[in-house]
């Protein structure tokens, strides 16, 4: 049960050895830096460094009680990162598939738009654009 | 009351720095804003679309009607962006 915050790539393998040890269902979640246009070269992702852990840790708590987790880690990259890296990962644990799968859908939906991170494109020329935020992402939290 | 006030993403940029402490007697986050706002032209464009801003107190996310008694820190940013 742990969330971190940090600039290195993480090693899923190595995440998930003892993870969980004892739950029927472990579910996992990789969020890989996607350039949907062809002109994008990195992701630069800025958080609010304190809030953000907290934040996390929160969100992890909160998916425990909720889905009777065994087990969870949330692990998010900031800085600059290029197409194709990973940017976070969430594993979750428990006794079945479906409460595993769930807390996993919740926990992507609150940090998408309740976890302090901004992401910045910068293009191939080295422009730099704020992403702005999906409404979409707003409502898929709402459904929770 | 003295309070640190950090800015990110594009508040950050259109303010020109991270953070700074300032002096106020604000009773809410509106109440800040309007006193940040007034203060000269980078803070008036950061702060001229409200629908544009989110905020934490003391590290918690709270609406602009949030009470600021007892707070030491507050953070202005966009809507967020993770994972």
């Amino acid at each position: 049960m742990s969330a971190r915050v940090q600039t290195a790539p993480f090693d899923l393998a190595a995440e998930l050895a003892g993870f969980g040890a004892g739950a029927g269902a472990i579910v996992t979640f990789t969020g890989v830096v996607r350039d949907d246009t062809g002109a994008m070269a990195a992701l630069e992702i800025e958080h609010y460094p304190g809030m953000t852990e907290r934040a996390l840790s929160d969100y992890g708590s909160e998916a425990a009680i909720r889905f009777a987790l065994t087990d969870w880690r949330i692990v998010h990259r900031h800085g600059r990162l290029a197409v194709g890296e990973p940017i976070m990962m969430v594993a979750t644990a428990a006794r079945h598939r479906h409460a595993a799968f769930q807390a996993a859908d919740y926990l992507m939906d609150w940090l998408k738009s309740r976890a302090p991170f901004w992401k910045r494109e910068i293009g191939h020329d080295g422009a730099a654009a704020w992403v702005d935020a999906k409404a979409s992402d707003e409502d898929a939290l709402a459904r929770w | 009351m003295t309070l640190d006030v950090l800015y990110f993403a594009w508040l950050r940029e259109r303010i020109g720095q991270p953070r700074e402490r300032i002096e106020t007697d604000a009773a809410t986050v509106r109440d800040l804003i309007a006193d940040l706002a007034a203060r000269d032209d980078w803070h008036a464009a950061a702060f001229a679309d409200l629908a544009a801003v989110r905020c934490a107190v003391d590290q918690q996310l709270a609406d602009l009607d949030a009470p600021l008694a007892g707070a030491r820190e507050v953070a202005f940013f966009p809507p967020m962006t993770g994972g």
